[in-house]
This record gives C-alpha cells, structure tokens and sequence, in this order.
C-alpha cells in the first residue's frame, strides 16, 4: 500500500523523494546535518536499522548499553554545541536510556533520542517490550513525541531538533512505533527547513532597559563579583563574558558547570565557588555588594543556605530561562535572553560610560580578596608517601599543557579535577553537575573523542564510578577511540566514604568497594593497554607514557591515598562563611 | 493566596498529563483543574486553581509557560474577572422533606433536573462559594452525593484570552 494523500505542510514535495517511515528518519537526520547517532538495535527499530544499513550516509555507533549511548550523544554535545543523537529500542531500551536523558536533562544538553515504540494497534496492551517511554520521559525532557502517523514523521523530527537546541536547550525524545516506520509503506517526503511553534517562542535578546539598570549596578558596585555557570558555556557567551569580566576589571567565580568559559589560569578567576569551592570565591561572595549571575541557576550545592546567601549583594540575573530566575533566590534585576547578546549590550554600555568608572573603590576589594587568597585554601599535602589525588590531577594537567577535553565521572575525583585542572576554554570540561550521575565519563569520553578524532581525550574516574559503564570499553576498542582513563583508585566511594566520616563518626556502611578487578588485565582483556602506579615518582612518567600512545586507548590505573579528602567544604545547608578547610592547612596555620 | 489560571494548551494528547505531572514533580497545591476543547478545535482551554504564597505562584506560571504545549497563560486573579462553578447534588426527597428542598432550589436560582419518589438531583451553577453555601443550606442527613466541575473563569470587559 502506498499511501499518497499527504498534509499541506509535508506535501510540498520538493525533494521528490518518496520514502517509507524508517527511510525518513534516517532521510531526516541527514538533511538535520547529523554526523554520529549513538544507539543500540532491537526489535522496534529494525526498520529503521535496515534503512540505515541500505541508505548509508549516517555514521552510526554501536554502543554496549544504551545509557552509554546517551551518554555519548550527550558528551558528543557538550564539545561541540551540537544536537547529540541517539537511536534506541522500545521498552529496556528507552528505560535504559533513561538515566542518560535525565542527566542532559539538568544540565541543559541538547539530544534528540529516537526511541523504538510497539506497534499503534498494540500500544496499552503490555506488548512484549511495551514502555509508556513517553510518560516515563515525560518529566526529564525538554519535551517529547509519539508519532502515530508516517505523515507526521519528518516535521515532528524537525520539530524535536527545533526544540532541542533552541531557547535553553534540553533533551527531546520521539517516540516512534514500529508501525510507522514500515517499509512498505511509502509517501513523498520533505522536510521542513524553518519551523514555528506557536506556543515555543524563546526570548532572544534582552531588555535594553533591565540592561542599562544592570550596567547602572556595575558602575556603583564597590564590592562586585560575577557568578558564572554552564549558561555561557551552552550559550556561545564566553568571548564576550572574558571582554566584559577584563574590561570591568570584576572578580569572578564560576559554577562547575561554568568552568572554561572565562580562562581558569587568569588572576581575575577566583576559582569555584559552592560546597567544594575555594575561600576566596566563597568568601567574595559572602561580603559582595552585586552579584553579576551570568547562565546559573542558584542550584543548593553552590548557594548552601538561602538565607546567608549574599547577604549584602543586589543581584543581576542573565539567563535564557526565565524560570530560573528568582527561582530560589530573589533578584533585583532579572535580565532574560541570550547570555552572548545580553553581555554584548552591556559591554558596548560600559564602554560607552563617560567619564570611564573609577576604579579605586574595586581595588580596596582586590586587597581583601588578596588576603583570602594567601591562606591558599587547596594546599596539600605534597611530601606524601601514597599518591595524593590532587597530586594526580596536577601531574595530568602538567602532562597535558591544560589542552585536555577532561570527562569525568562523580564524585571526589570530580571535585579534585574541578579544582585543580584550570580550564582555560568552554567546552573542555565534561561532567554531570546537575544529575550527578556515576557513569557518565567514559560514554561521554567516547561521544567526544568521535567529534575530535585528533583530540586528546581523558576520563577522570573512580573505580566505583568507572564500573557503572565499564562496558563501553568494547566500543572504545570497536571504534579504535584513543581515550585515557586516569582513574584514580582509592578502593571507597570517595565522596561517600567523606560524609561518613565527617557526618557518621566514620561508619563506612557500604562504601567500600570489595572485589574489585584487576583493572589492568580488565582492559587488556578488552583489548586495550592497562598500566598501574602507586607511587608518586613514577606519575608523571606514567601519564606520558600513556599520553605518547597516541593510537590507543589506555586505562591507568592510579592507587592513591584513600583517606584524602575534598577541602574547602561548605556543610549542605551551611552559609558561604561557614567553611570547613583542609586538616593539613589547619595544621600549617598553627606551625 | 488562591490563584485562578486559564490557560491555552495545544490539544495534543498528554497535554493534560504534562500539566498534572509538573503540579506533582515540583509539589505545588492543585484545588482544582478543568480542561475542554475551545472553538478552535487545536486548542484547549485549561483553568486552574492553586495556592501558594507570591512566589511560588510565579513560579508556577513561568514553569506552565515553558510547557511546549503552552500557549497562552493568564492569571485571572490579577483583574477584574468572573468565576463560575457547576454542581449537580443528589438528595433525598421524601414527602416531608419535597418543599424545603424546592425553597432551597427557588432561593438558589438552581434547578431540579431529576426526579424520582424519593429523591431529586439539583443542578447549581455559580461561584464556589455560593455552592458551598448551598450544600451547607441542605437539611442534615439528606446529601447523598455531589459532583461539581471546579471552577473556571473569564476577564471582565472586551479584551479575551485569545490567540
């Protein structure tokens, strides 16, 4: 049967293609300009993998799970802006999916997920692998689709694109019963190149007049700081953040989300702020008069307690979501568009300022800031016997020029890469801020070492974190990815064993990971170079031994000291002030 | 505060379940929500009524406008505006008991629209509190069931919430 009666809007045939359902998705994704789609086969996507393997033309790669490939998808797009892409099977294959779209999902990732459905007529039967993966979905995306009809097919593609990457970008998924994709069933195709969504119309610019009151802050502002987050990042804002910050001359401090956006290794960067946040950044944040909140959304584990949170600062908000703004915290003048053009208009504002702003009043602040800053609040101890894991983070960015696209896992070795491997570009740091999702850096490693074959590509894990998706080291082999995991081993759930012992007087209740492979052989065993070292001395040589290897994937395997922790500390629910530091600093003082 | 919303949805299917579901992920109060098809059949036109302090109240309508299947939203407390509930209440209608609850329908504007020997089912359309007062005015132990719609709502004067 061949079904010819189209709608008005898919009938302008101009392709001249007729095509069947699973020939439009993959159609779809070419003309959407896709180059990797991430997935795993199986029964409800088999029309659309024999179109893939008929028509060609789509770069798909096989992962070993399918949280792996939204994992992928999503590292793929978190380096290089783009929409990530995956393709999964109904039922298991969109539940295991899951995880993967709810961490896009908090951190803003854009991803269209194709997700196999039962077929229309069996839908609500429980069929063999029958999900309601659009109501399972449904409170982790952007938005989502079930596509009931072959003429729906294509503009609802484009629509799920649209969506995706538009506005403050997300995760879309299309669900789409096996039906719809039926070969035998064809219909002239076109695909729609613009697209308008009545109800979806997300602000571009932002006001002049909320802009001008914001640069009005700025030049009365004695104590300022700008709080940046994962907003400049996603939204292409970091050039103009750095223009703004240096012209200002502004102290600024940065999510983990946001790290990259304004070079780390400048002196204005006051290091990360929050619960594992340096001093100074806390401190300056504690005692500011404005606080310039760029693309970040106050999220608890970077405001601690609302109530001690900025206690003097008026409060500029720019974000692309004006849901975010006084969300948990109140502000004085919100500013909702585009974090690039918004910082353009202020920097053109500033600059235009007669007479220029005096900067006096900001040097005062400079000197206090000095002063927190000489408690040096990350030292360690360097003298120590066992690798400590701030040593190995140091080391890896020595070994690599700070040039890394790092992915990590979460968790202390998280934190640890956070706070000592200055990034000095966005797009460089990869890791699940919002979710929190262990698993997450070797996948994403993959979707990023896929969109920069040449790059240097590292996954910072733990060994409890690095199992979660250890079977992604069959496609890193399949497709010949020259990532290495640094995994810096210290046989405990770091992060978990830390609350423990600061918070349940050291009862470790099932944070210690028994049992664990010989993480050499296990990627020998896959078929990859495996290499260990527990001693401090040998480090760096290691790392370029595993660096040189510029073919191969390699997974080192770094024993370091268990009982390190991750300092300065904010106790959840606790105000910027009220930081814990490192037993080692507090000793230093007292000597 | 009481917050009385109108919204205008896509008429897609899961619309109403996006609304509902977003209510209970980020536990704000529902008292009540209605939806139905408007003129324009790809439309539906949804009222709700919340609580919550000012606040959460906006949160609420900036969470509902980034809803894809949003439209239009409008909050119809920040004007001039009128509110109408329907109830229909079932009760029983014994020979002593007929004219009381005739009086009480009379007094109410309401109306009988069934009728059996020992019962009545009276249709009451108004604010909710003129409702509430009705279902308070019925003599003690005649009540056996009663439905009502929830409230929905409308701007005075000429200027709607349309497209």
């Amino acid at each position: 049967m061949t079904l010819t009666q189209a709608e008005p809007h898919v009938m302008a045939a101009d392709s001249g293609m007729i095509l069947s359902g699973a020939e439009i998705v993959v159609q779809a994704l070419l003309d959407e300009g896709v180059e990797l789609v991430f997935g795993y086969p199986g029964g409800s996507v088999l029309h659309i993998y024999d179109a893939l393997f008929k028509r060609g033309g789509v770069r798909h790669i096989l992962v070993r799970h399918e949280q792996g490939a939204a994992h992928a998808a999503d590292g793929y797009a978190r380096a290089t802006g783009k929409c990530g892409v995956c393709l999964v099977t109904s039922g298991p294959g969109a539940t295991n999916a899951v995880t993967g779209i709810a961490t896009a999902y908090m951190d803003s990732i854009p991803l269209v997920v194709l997700t196999g459905q039962v077929p229309t007529p069996v839908i609500g039967s429980d069929a063999f692998q029958e999900v309601d993966t659009v109501g399972i979905t449904r409170p982790c995306v952007k938005h989502n689709f079930l596509v009931k009809d072959v003429r729906d097919l294509a503009v609802t593609i484009r629509k799920a694109f649209h969506i995706a990457t538009t506005g403050r970008p997300g995760p879309v998924v299309v669900d789409i019963p096996k039906d719809v994709t039926d070969p035998n069933i064809k219909i002239p195709y076109h695909y729609p190149r613009e697209i308008r969504l009545r109800s979806y119309n997300p602000v571009e610019k932002g006001h002049p007049g909320q802009i001008r009151k914001a640069v009005d802050l700025m030049l009365q502002a004695t104590r300022p700081v700008f709080y940046t987050g994962g907003g400049v990042v996603l939204g292409e804002g970091s050039a103009q953040l750095t223009e703004l910050v240096r012209t200002s001359g502004f102290p600024i401090t940065s999510t983990l989300m946001g790290l990259g956006a304004f070079p780390s290794t400048d002196n204005q960067f006051l290091g990360m702020l929050g619960m594992h946040g340096t001093y100074e950044a806390n401190m300056a944040m504690h005692e500011a008069d404005l606080l310039i909140a760029v693309g970040a959304r106050f999220d608890d584990r970077v405001t601690g307690k609302i109530a001690d949170f900025c206690p003097q600062a008026k409060i500029i908000h720019i974000d692309v979501d004006p849901s975010s703004i006084s969300k948990n915290v109140r502000v004085d003048v919100p500013i909702v568009g585009q974090v690039a053009g918004v910082l353009t208009d202020m920097l053109r504002l500033y600059q235009t300022q007669k007479p220029q702003p005096d900067p006096s009043p900001v040097a005062d602040w400079w000197a206090k800031i000095a002063d927190w800053r000489r408690l040096d609040c990350l030292h360690y101890d360097r003298a120590s016997a066992a690798i400590k894991p701030q040593f190995a983070v140091e080391t890896l960015y020595n070994v690599t020029n700070g040039e890394l696209y790092l992915t990590s896992d979460v968790g202390q070795h998280q934190m640890f890469a956070a706070q000592f491997y200055p990034f000095t570009k966005p797009r460089r740091w990869i890791n699940s801020g919002g979710l929190g999702t262990m698993g997450f850096g070797l996948p994403a490693a993959m979707g990023v070492q896929l969109a920069f074959p040449d790059a240097q590509v590292a996954c910072v894990s733990g060994e409890a974190s690095i199992l979660m998706c250890i079977q992604e080291l069959a496609t890193c082999k399949q497709y010949s990815l020259p990532i290495k995991v640094i995994l810096l081993n210290n046989g405990y759930m770091g992060m978990v064993r830390q609350w423990q012992e600061l918070f349940y007087e050291s009862r470790y209740s099932h944070s210690y990971v028994d049992a664990l492979p010989d993480f050499v052989k296990l990627a020998e065993s896959f078929g990859h170079i495996g290499m260990r070292v527990d001693q401090p001395a040998d480090l760096e040589g290691a790392m370029r031994e595993a660096f040189a290897l510029k073919d191969r994937f390699v997974f080192l395997d770094v024993v370091v000291d268990p009982t390190e922790n991750v300092y300065p500390m904010i106790v959840a629910g606790k105000g910027h002030h009220e930081m814990h530091l490192s037993p080692s600093l507090t000793e230093r003082e007292l000597a | 505060m009481r917050h009385i919303i109108a919204v205008l949805l896509e008429n897609e299917a899961g619309a109403l379940s996006r609304v509902a579901g977003l209510f209970s992920a980020r536990g704000y109060n529902i008292e009540s929500l209605t939806v139905a098809p408007t003129d324009d059949p790809t439309l539906s036109r949804m009222t709700l009524v919340t609580t919550g302090s000012e606040e959460i109240v906006e949160q609420i309508k900036k969470q509902l406008n980034k809803l894809i299947d949003t439209v239009k939203l409008l909050d119809l407390s920040d004007g001039p505006h009128i509110e109408r509930e329907m109830m229909m209440i079932k009760v029983r209608a014994e020979r002593p008991d007929r004219e009381e609850l005739k009086r009480l329908t009379e007094i109410f504007r309401a109306k009988i629209i069934d009728v059996t020997e020992t019962s009545y089912v009276i249709e009451l359309t108004g604010a909710s509190k003129k409702l509430d007062a009705f279902i308070d005015a019925v003599p003690e132990g005649l009540l056996i069931e009663v439905v009502r719609s929830g409230p929905t709502g409308i701007t005075r004067g000429e200027k709607g919430l349309t497209l």
